[in-house]
């Protein structure tokens, strides 16, 4: 006897809006100026995880230091929690949010 | 004193403590181990049961404690509903991976030959890191740095007060520690760098 399998049926929870349109607004890794990692450290971190060039760190990096805040990174929603919790394991003060 | 960290053939790097310098790194990651070990991560106890079965793992609010707050920020500002399942499912892994490069520290200075307690005699401790290992020193010193920043309750280009402290303040000690450990790092940054 042949076995078909049938799809079991299961209730889904309606899927949030986020959720649902994160394809159009990709989300964004900010990082926030602290008083205590050293420019050279943050700087290093953006080239080390990121792969970002020399240039491009620093940039970044000046971004946090003088304007208080920097947005490190693009990306779906799952890539940019990827990318904060990577900060946070480096010591960096990072949150994500929906592109402006 | 200790010149800070060179570069090491191959990569990596190498730096030489005396045997207070290295008791005192030893003793700072210490502490930190405890800290990350004391606060539990213990999820907060959900009211369905079949919830709580499935709750594999961390809390969903952050630490009291301010050091361990600033050491596991909160990811979603103005989504406290995000913010807890961020936390909920990575916390734990933080912590887990905070401790190990702490304690690394700790077994890389006694494998370099710090004895458990310093006697009479004078200690000198050379220290070889590969990549990873270096790696995970600077993770710790940055750690070791925001903990003793959120405990003196350092600020941006807050030098002046500091150096204003009498010599016998207590806090004037712990922020010349905590500089030197910024020493340190700014020399393994720049062994590390390409």
């Amino acid at each position: 006897m042949t076995h078909v399998s049938a799809p079991t049926p299961v209730e889904l929870e309606e899927p949030r809006e986020d959720e649902v349109t994160f394809l159009e607004q990709p989300w964004v890794t900010i990082v926030w100026n602290d008083p205590v990692n050293l420019m050279s450290y943050v700087t290093f971190v953006f080239q080390t995880y990121f792969g970002y060039a020399r240039r491009k760190a620093e940039k970044l990096m000046l971004e946090v230091h003088e304007d208080g805040r920097s947005v490190v990174s693009t990306g779906s929603r799952e890539e940019m929690e990827r990318d904060v919790q990577a900060m946070h394991e480096y010591g960096l003060w990072a949150t994500l949010q929906k592109a402006e | 004193m200790s010149d800070g960290f060179v570069r090491r053939r191959g990569g990596g790097a190498l730096a030489t403590f005396s045997g207070f310098e290295g008791d005192l790194l030893r003793s700072l990651a210490q502490q930190l181990v405890e800290l990350l070990r004391n606060e539990v991560a213990a999820p907060t106890a959900a009211s369905d049961p079949l919830e709580d079965l499935l709750d594999f793992s961390g809390p969903t609010t952050a630490p009291e404690d301010p050091v361990l707050a600033r050491l596991f920020p909160t990811a979603y500002p103005d989504d406290e509903e995000a913010a807890g399942e961020f936390r909920r499912f990575t916390e734990s892994t933080l912590r887990d991976g905070k401790a190990r490069c702490a304690v690394l520290v700790i077994d890389t200075l006694e494998q370099a030959g710090l004895p458990d307690e310093l006697g009479e005699e004078t200690v000198w401790v050379d220290v070889e890191l590969d990549d990873a290992d270096a790696q995970a020193w600077m993770k710790s010193f940055t750690d070791i740095r925001l903990a003793l920043a959120s405990r003196l309750g350092v600020e941006e280009g807050d030098e002046d007060y500091w150096e204003s402290l009498p010599e016998d303040d207590p806090r004037a000690h712990v922020h010349d520690i905590y500089q030197w450990v910024g020493f340190l790092q700014e020399t393994l940054v720049r062994a590390l760098s390409r």
